[in-house]
C-alpha cells in the first residue's frame, strides 16, 4: 500500500493520463473539498472586503470577526424548511440547482493547479471546460421557468440572453489566448496544462504577448466571465433592486444555497481559466529569467510566509480585542486560528527549505507542488478580489446596454484581436 | 404637450390562462418590493421587457392624517405632519407652523425665522442625501448608500442636540421656535459644513461620470417641462426639465428672501439631470446655511401667540419648497380650536403621477430608476 501511494508521487503527469485511478480520486476528493472550503472564504472574504468598503465591519460577532459566520448561515440555511411552491414544476425546480452546481464543480476536472496537479489533463481541455461551463446557465433557465412565477421568469431570461451572448466574445478571447501557444512551436494545444507551458517554453506570460493583443484579448475576458458568472456589474439576472432575487426568488434554505455555491464555484473557475491563459497558471513570477537554485528557495519561501503574515494579522486581532470579559472567548478563539496558520505556515517552511536544500525525492515534490498550487491560488484569488471590488464600485448595468456592450464591442475587439493576433504570429517569429 | 386627461388609465384584464402567457406580462411590483421605497405597489404591464403601461396602487401606509387634524387642535396637530414625509419632518413642520401663523395674523420673529432656516436646509441635505443613496442603490451601486448614511448621520446629531429627536422632530411651534439653539450650535453647524463639503464631491466622484451610471441615467424617463407643469409636478424633478420655480425664490418665506443662492436647473427633464439638480442643491443648501449661521440675529425666538390658539374664521393656503417640491398647506379654520379642514399638498403624490408618462417604453430596470429619481416618501403618498 505505501509502495502504491509513494508510486505515483515521483510521476510528472496527472493521475488521469497516468492511468491512476486511486489517485484520481483523491484529487477529486481533494479538489471538491478545497472548492467548497474556498466558497466559504470567499463568502466571509467578500462580506468583509464589502464592508470595509462601505466603510462597515461586516460580520463581528459569530466568532471572532465574524469567521464562523459562513458555517452559521450554512448550518441556518440547511435547517430551513424546504419549500416546493405548489404552482412549481416539483421534479425540475428540485434538479435545477444540481444542474448548476454540477457544471460549476464538473470544470475544475481540467483545472490544473500545476503540471501534474490537476485530475486529468485533455487535449481539449479549454474546450472542455467552456462547454461545461456554460451547461450552468441551464440550470437557471430551468430553475426560473420551474419557479412558475414572473421574476424568475424574466430573470432566467434575462440570464441565458446574457450568457449565450457573451460566451462568443469569452470564445474568441480564449481563442486568441489559444493561438498564441502555437508561436514557436508551431502546433497550438487546447490542453490547460500544454497551454501553461508553452507560456513557459515562450518565456512569456500572454498578457503581455504581442502587447497590447494579449492584454486586451484578457480585459475582454475578464469583462466576459464577470458577466458569465452573473456577477455585479452585470448581475441583472438576479439584480435585489428589480426583480427581487431573479431566477432564485422562489428558492430558499439548501436549494438556494446550491445556487450560491455554484455561482462561487463557477467565478473560482473562470478566474482559473483567466489563470491558465494569460497569467501562466501555476508559474512563479520569472521562472525562467530567476533560475538558479537560490531564486527556487526565495520563491519556495512565499507561501509560508503568507501564512505567517495571516497568523501575524490574527494575532494582533487577538491583541486588539476589547479588554472585555465578553470577549475572552473571542480572543482564544482567535489566538487558536492564528496558532493554526502559524503551524501552517512553520509546517510549510520546513517542507520548503527540506524540498530546496536536498533531494529527497518526496520532500522535493511536495514543495514544488506546493508552490504551483500556492502561486495558482494567489493569482486566483486576486480575481476573487476583483470581484468583489467591481461589486462595490459600480453601478448596475441595463439588460439592453449588457447585450450591447457584449455584441457591439467586445465581439468586434475579440474579433479583430483574434486576427491581428494571427497576423502578428506568422509575421513576428 | 399632451393633455393629461388623455393618459388612459390601463385596463388590466385577468389573464384567461391561469398559467404564463407569453404575450404580455402583467408584473406586480410591490408592495413588498426592495426598490419601490415603502409600500408603493405598481402594476406594470410588459412586453418582453418593456414596458407598456404601469398602474399606481396607493394607499397602504394612509393613516387619515388628514382627518385626524379635523379632531385635534392646532397645536396638537403639529406633530402629526412630521409623520408624512419622515426624511423631511423640518420642512413639514415649517410649512404647517407658518400656515397656520398666516391664518392667525401672526409673525415669527427674525431669530426664529433663522433657525427655522437653517434646521429646514439640513433638512433638505439630509433628504437629498438619502435619496442619493436609495437611488444610487436602485441602480446597482451599494456604496454611495453607506457615504451618505455616515454624512446624514451629522446631520441628524445636530437635530437631536437641538430638539432631542433625529427624525421626526417637531422642531417647531406655531409661532416660532420652543428651544433657543444650544451653546455651540453654530459651530456644530460650520463644522458640519466644512465636513460635508468635500464629502458631496466624494458621492460626485463615484458616480457622475461613471459611465455605467450615465448610460443608467442620460435619456431615462425624460419629462419635458411642459409636461411637468401640465401634471403638477415640482420640486427638482420639475427644475431639471428646465423650469426656473423654486418658492424659496418666488414667494419667499421664512428669511429666505435674505440670502444669496442659485436656483440649480437642468436642460434634458431626463434622470441625470436630476441626480445633478439635487447635488447641486445640496452645495446651494451648505450656502444658505453658511449665510444663515454666520448673520443669525439676537432676539426672542417666539412671537406673541395665545395659549390657545383660536384662529379667525377664514382660509389659507401656503406652500414652501419641501425638498421634494412644492408642500402646501389648505387650512379652513371655524373659529374654533380645532381646524375644520385641513388638507395637504404633498409633493410627492402629485410628482408620483409623471411616473407613468416617463416610464412608458422603458424597460424594468429603468421603472425602478424612475421611481428612485422621482424620489417618492410613501408615508407622503398616502399620508
Amino acid at each position: 500500500m505505501p509502495n502504491f501511494v509513494m508510486s505515483y508521487l515521483g510521476s510528472t503527469v496527472t493521475p488521469g493520463e497516468a492511468g491512476n485511478q486511486f489517485w484520481a480520486l483523491v484529487y477529486v476528493l481533494i479538489i471538491f473539498a478545497g472548492v467548497s472550503l474556498a466558497v466559504v472564504a470567499m463568502n466571509w472574504f467578500e462580506r468583509k472586503a464589502l464592508a470595509h468598503f462601505q466603510i462597515r465591519l461586516g460580520p463581528m460577532r459569530v466568532g471572532p470577526h465574524g469567521l464562523l459566520q459562513p458555517i452559521a448561515d450554512a448550518l441556518k440555511l440547511m435547517l430551513k424548511e424546504d419549500i416546493i411552491p405548489a404552482e412549481a414544476d416539483q421534479f425540475v425546480f428540485w434538479v435545477a440547482p444540481l444542474i448548476g452546481l454540477l457544471a460549476a464543480f464538473t470544470v475544475y476536472i481540467v483545472i490544473p493547479f500545476g503540471p501534474s496537479q490537476a485530475v486529468s489533463d485533455m487535449n481539449i481541455g479549454i474546450l472542455f471546460m467552456l462547454g461545461v461551463l456554460s451547461l450552468g446557465v441551464l440550470g437557471i433557465v430551468v430553475a426560473g421557468w420551474a419557479s412558475n412565477s414572473h421574476y424568475p421568469l424574466i430573470g432566467a431570461l434575462r440570464s441565458s440572453a446574457q450568457m449565450v451572448s457573451y460566451e462568443v466574445a469569452m470564445g474568441l478571447a480564449v481563442v486568441s489566448a489559444v493561438l498564441m501557444t502555437s508561436m514557436k512551436t508551431g502546433t497550438g494545444t487546447l490542453s490547460m496544462i500544454g497551454i501553461v507551458e508553452s507560456q513557459q517554453q515562450q518565456g512569456i506570460w500572454f498578457i503581455f504577448k504581442f502587447f497590447p493583443l494579449g492584454f486586451v484579448a484578457f480585459v475582454c475576458f475578464v469583462i466576459a466571465m464577470i458577466a458569465e458568472t452573473n456577477r455585479a456589474p452585470f448581475d441583472m439576472a438576479e439584480a435585489e433592486s428589480e426583480l427581487t432575487a431573479g431566477y432564485h426568488t422562489e428558492y430558499s434554505g439548501l436549494r438556494w444555497s446550491l445556487f450560491m455555491l455554484a455561482e462561487y464555484a463557477a467565478m473560482i473557475a473562470v478566474s482559473s481559466i483567466a489563470v491558465t491563459l494569460w497569467l501562466g497558471g501555476w508559474l512563479r513570477p520569472f521562472p525562467n529569467l530567476l533560475r538558479a537554485p537560490a531564486w527556487d528557495l526565495i520563491f519556495s519561501l512565499f507561501p509560508s510566509l503568507t501564512f505567517g503574515a495571516l497568523a501575524a494579522i490574527a494575532v494582533v486581532g487577538a491583541m486588539r480585542m476589547p479588554a472585555h470579559s465578553y470577549f475572552k472567548v473571542q480572543r482564544i478563539g482567535l489566538a487558536a486560528f492564528a496558532a493554526l496558520l502559524g503551524l501552517i505556515a512553520l509546517f510549510l517552511l520546513v517542507i520548503a527549505i527540506a524540498g530546496r536544500s536536498s533531494d529527497a525525492t518526496v520532500a522535493a515534490r511536495l514543495c514544488e507542488g506546493i508552490d504551483y498550487v500556492y502561486w495558482f491560488v494567489l493569482k486566483v484569488s486576486l480575481f476573487m478580489y476583483l470581484f468583489i471590488w467591481c461589486r462595490a464600485t459600480w453601478p448596475r448595468y441595463r439588460f439592453d446596454q449588457l447585450m450591447r456592450v457584449g455584441w457591439k464591442v467586445l465581439l468586434p475587439i475579440t474579433l479583430v484581436v483574434l486576427i491581428l493576433t494571427a497576423i502578428v504570429g506568422v509575421i513576428v517569429p | 404637450m399632451t393633455d393629461p386627461l388623455s393618459l388612459s388609465p390601463l385596463h388590466l384584464d385577468t389573464p384567461e390562462k391561469p398559467y404564463l402567457d407569453s404575450n404580455e406580462l402583467i408584473i406586480n411590483m410591490g408592495p413588498q418590493h426592495p426598490a419601490t421605497h415603502g409600500v408603493l405597489r405598481v402594476i406594470l404591464k410588459l412586453d418582453g421587457e418593456k414596458v407598456l403601461g404601469t398602474e399606481c396602487v396607493i394607499g397602504y401606509l394612509h393613516r387619515g392624517v388628514e382627518k385626524i387634524a379635523e379632531n385635534r387642535t392646532y397645536a396638537m396637530f403639529n406633530p402629526y405632519v412630521d409623520r408624512m414625509d419622515y426624511v423631511a419632518a423640518v420642512s413639514n413642520g415649517l410649512g404647517y407652523c407658518e400656515a397656520v401663523e398666516k391664518l392667525m395674523n401672526v409673525e415669527a420673529p427674525p431669530r426664529a425665522d433663522y433657525i427655522r432656516v437653517i434646521l429646514t436646509e439640513l433638512n433638505r441635505m439630509a433628504s437629498h442625501q438619502l435619496w442619493l443613496g436609495t437611488h444610487a442603490l436602485d441602480i446597482g451601486a451599494m456604496t454611495p448608500l453607506f457615504y451618505t448614511f455616515r454624512d446624514r448621520e451629522e446631520i441628524l446629531k445636530i437635530f437631536e442636540k437641538y430638539c432631542g429627536a433625529r427624525l421626526t422632530t417637531h422642531a417647531f411651534r406655531i409661532g416660532g421656535c420652543l428651544y433657543e439653539t444650544y451653546a455651540g450650535f453654530e459651530k456644530d453647524v460650520q463644522n458640519f459644513l466644512t465636513f460635508v463639503a468635500p464629502k458631496i464631491d466624494e458621492y460626485e466622484e463615484l458616480l457622475t461620470t461613471n459611465r455605467i451610471w450615465l448610460e443608467r441615467t442620460k435619456n431615462v424617463g425624460v419629462i419635458s417641462g411642459e409636461d411637468c407643469i401640465a401634471l403638477g409636478v415640482t420640486g427638482p424633478v420639475l427644475r431639471a426639465s428646465g423650469v426656473k420655480w423654486d418658492l424659496r425664490k418666488a414667494q419667499p418665506y421664512a428669511a429666505y428672501s435674505k440670502f444669496d443662492f442659485e436656483i440649480p436647473t437642468g436642460e434634458n427633464g431626463d434622470t441625470y439631470d436630476r441626480y445633478l439638480v439635487r447635488m447641486e442643491e445640496m452645495r446651494q443648501s451648505l450656502r444658505i446655511i453658511e449665510q444663515a449661521v454666520n448673520t443669525i440675529p439676537e432676539g426672542p425666538i417666539m412671537a406673541k401667540v395665545p395659549k390657545v390658539i383660536k384662529p379667525p374664521v377664514g382660509e389659507i393656503y401656503h406652500s414652501i419648497e419641501a425638498p421634494k417640491g412644492e408642500l402646501g398647506y389648505f387650512i379652513v379654520s371655524d373659529g374654533s380650536t380645532q381646524p375644520y379642514r385641513v388638507r395637504v399638498r404633498p409633493p410627492s403624490f402629485v410628482n408620483l403621477q409623471a411616473l407613468d408618462r416617463m416610464v412608458r417604453g422603458l424597460l424594468v430596470a429603468d421603472v425602478i430608476a424612475v421611481i428612485g429619481t422621482i424620489d417618492i416618501v410613501l408615508g407622503e403618498v398616502d399620508r
